[in-house]
């Protein structure tokens, strides 16, 4: 090949490549763009928010309203919802606070964790390290606990890892779980890739149960937040969840084999160890949320449309199959006043 | 700086000994070859983290999984890939099947949907990259004078550093714009991962070492193991396996940040960017500096500047220029050891060995750093982050003289050349 038929292939496939990039990111945008103009595809419920017993979630059906936090009447879940201006990635409320994680996109994209009082006005706010992943209140709403994945790039070559704090709102103090002392067994587990995740608090504001992992295993640990100690109680459950009357415990239980994973929820009973796998055939990764002492809530991603989920609704004695509870939702968080 | 795209093939050929004052187009066309690809394949890096866990719904643990699978492959199949570009004599073309199946993988990436799809595509990147990076840099070193090998491979680094930095940014534009726009990201990463493959294929030229006019002595044709044996190589690669084994990931020492105050920890994201903007700064300053003065003492010199970014590590005070000034030193350190290691392979191998001698360093490197970072795990959980820093400071500094005494022997050679 001559010097000067080099240079037109080149240039002739830089180009193509340039321009059919250019057109499928063209393309990509006027999709998006019409979208966010498309009123919403479910019916939005317009005037003052809501209040009184409610459950609120992220919204996920496609249109304008897409990530916002919204909520419905709890005896009513197929009520229109009513939309705040709240943009969230996972949310959790009670009565007197919501909180709510979200990724600040940019050309620099970071993380934070806010937290709102009932009016709707921020309270506190601060830095997280990477992409949301799990957050609860306690019931008293002193409590806050936030579970990030410490990612933001390659380059962080020590692996996966999670960060989990549970912030004191009152006293104005917070811990990350990972520092605190963790047992298996009677045995100090002291291991350097033992990460936390996924905390569920009880109503004493100290008593609290979360995921420690470590050598590819993984334990439901139940924690004192003055002692600063984790204890593991069972092997193999992940992002657990207190029932209201605190006798049972909701969580993530992998049926698959090997890298093969497969979740089902699973509901231990705390007095009798007694646990109970729900039917279903999709795997279910999130932290479930108590509807009331009967029935568990969690959120599922569609088949058929990316980005967008579903609120299902399961009896928590696994005696009913899953049923939809809100469309186009997820992280639904009950208000019960 | 200096790129130029009109240089042609033809007038590539390194001037003769002792000029050493251009570097030579090879080395900057491979530059922009690795520059594209690296912007293809960071842009997708930055987000696959957002698009593991948003969109597929992929868990916690497979993720790190995955990343354990970014980290592990290369180092493998890099001897293997650098000794048959010696033996067959063609290492442009075993460079480009490497940088094509990093090409191919992003294909992949279109359709990938599920763990098992993912993890093949990224093993398919990595594998990509592991056999590229030897026959690659033996090409730039055959394409350079012996006297300007650490200018040349400064070059290709800082234009590889560029499209590192450019690429997080082009992928978190994409994303701003659409937010949904994942597709978009991978469509534009596999645009620029093909411009650089068809950039290498029809602009490289394949420069067989054995056939370059000899500078010293007559080549052997062939390539042969015990060109290896020279004791000048063996000492730069206990030396570089000595030092690999007190250098911890730099997460580490961003994870020692973050948990420090809260600049660290909103910037978290970006802190590699820091990282990289000084690298690619000071890539070709340090490598001039390299030929003129030792590029084993520049290489020694680097890890002092590692043993620094340490010692700021485990200050216990917080804040942002303390912040800053390690992610500088970090950035210095690779500056001075990442393009120059290739360097001072290059300078005691054969032509005829070269790609191989180049993957033995970088292996050694990458092996004893796979031990480091577990290694350091450790002894950050049962003495604490700040003791675990200093602990391997204090290793490091004993680790640094001895260093430095294994290579004075080449350095003074190099004086003498």
């Amino acid at each position: 090949m001559t010097r000067r038929s080099r240079w037109w292939l080149l240039s002739a496939i830089a180009a193509l490549v340039m321009t059919a990039a250019t057109v499928y990111g063209v393309g990509e945008w006027r999709r998006y763009q019409s979208l966010q103009a498309a009123p919403s595809s479910v019916d939005v419920a317009t005037g003052p928010s809501l209040s009184g017993p409610r459950v609120i979630f992220r919204n996920t059906a496609v249109g304008d309203d897409y990530g916002r936090v919204a909520a419905v009447p709890l005896d009513d879940p197929g009520a229109p919802r009513a939309v705040s201006d709240l943009e969230c990635d996972r949310v959790d409320a009670t009565s007197e606070r919501t909180v709510c994680l979200r990724t600040v996109r940019g050309v620099i994209t970071t993380f934070e964790a806010t937290v709102y009082r009932a009016d709707g006005t921020q309270e506190s706010s601060w830095p997280l390290p990477g992409i949301p992943s799990r957050t609860r209140l306690s019931e008293s709403s002193r409590l806050v606990a936030t579970t990030a994945f410490v990612t933001g790039h390659s380059y962080v070559a020590v692996g996966f890892s999670t960060e989990t704090v549970v912030t004191d709102t009152v006293a104005g103090t917070s811990a990350n779980i990972e520092e605190f002392e963790f047992k298996v067994d009677g045995r100090r587990v002291t291991s350097p890739d033992r990460n936390m995740w996924g905390v569920t608090f009880a109503a004493d504001d100290n008593t609290f149960f979360a995921t420690a992992a470590s050598g590819g295993r993984n334990w439901l640990v139940e924690g004192d937040l003055a002692a600063r100690t984790l204890v593991a109680i069972k092997e193999g459950a992940e992002c657990p969840s207190l029932s209201p009357d605190e006798n049972r415990i909701a969580y993530k239980k992998d049926l698959g084999s090997g890298a093969d994973v497969r979740w089902a929820i699973a509901v231990f009973d705390l007095a009798t160890g007694v646990e109970i796998v729900l039917p279903g055939e999709q795997s279910i990764d999130d932290q479930v949320e108590w509807l009331d002492d009967r029935t568990v809530l969690y959120g599922l991603p569609r088949i058929d449309a990316v980005g967008d989920n579903d609120i299902w609704a399961a009896a928590a004695d696994g005696t009913s199959d899953p049923a939809i509870f809100i469309e186009h939702a997820m992280s639904p968080a009950v208000v019960s006043g | 700086m200096y790129i130029s795209l009109r240089s042609t093939p033809d007038n590539m050929r390194p001037q003769g000994p002792g000029t050493g004052a251009k570097v030579s187009s090879v080395v900057i066309t491979l530059g922009i070859v690795s520059m594209l690809t690296d912007i293809s394949s960071e842009s997708v890096s930055a987000i696959l983290p957002l698009y593991i866990t948003g969109v597929i719904g992929l868990s916690t643990i497979a993720y790190g999984f995955l990343d354990g699978i970014y980290q592990g492959i290369s180092a493998f199949v890099r001897i293997a890939a650098g000794w048959a570009s010696d033996r067959g004599g063609q290492p442009k073309w075993v460079a480009f099947f490497g940088y094509g199946l990093s090409a191919l993988a992003r294909v992949g990436l279109l359709f990938a949907s599920g763990f098992a799809a993912l993890t093949a595509v990224i093993t398919v990147d990595r594998l990509g990259k592991g056999i590229r990076t030897a026959p690659r840099d033996a090409l730039i070193s055959a394409s350079s004078d012996a006297g300007n090998f650490g200018r040349s491979f400064g070059t290709h680094r800082m234009l590889d550093t560029v499209g590192a930095a450019l690429g997080p940014l082009l992928a978190f534009v994409i994303l701003f714009l659409i937010p949904d726009g994942y597709s978009t990201v991978f469509v534009v990463s596999l645009a620029f991962a093909l411009l650089g493959v068809a950039l290498l294929g029809i602009v490289v030229p394949n420069i067989r070492p054995a056939e370059r006019p000899a500078e010293t002595q007559p080549a052997a044709p062939r390539f042969r193991w015990k060109q290896l044996t020279d004791p000048r190589l063996r000492r730069l690669l206990v030396a570089a396996g000595l030092l690999g084994l007190f250098t911890i990931g730099d997460g580490f020492i961003y994870l020692l940040l973050q948990t420090r105050g809260a600049f660290a920890t909103q910037w978290f994201p970006l802190l590699y960017v820091g990282t990289n903007l000084t690298f690619l700064a000071l890539a070709i300053p340090f490598g001039r500096l390299a030929d003129r003065v030792g590029r084993a003492r520049i290489f020694v010199v680097g890890h002092l500047a590692l043993l620094a970014a340490y010692v700021v590590a485990a200050l216990p005070v917080n804040g942002a220029p303390l912040t800053i000034v390690c992610l500088l030193l970090l950035g210095v350190f690779y500056a001075a050891t990442d393009g120059i290691l290739a360097a001072l392979a290059s300078q005691f191998t054969p032509p005829e060995a070269r790609a191989t001698g180049i993957a033995a360093a970088q292996t050694v490197v990458a092996l004893s750093r796979l031990v480091a970072s577990p290694t350091f795990g450790l002894l950050w959980f049962l003495y604490g982050s700040q003791a675990a820093v200093v602990g391997v400071a204090v290793a490091l500094a004993i680790v640094i003289p001895v260093v430095a005494l294994l290579l004075r022997g080449p350095a003074r050679v190099r004086a003498d050349a």
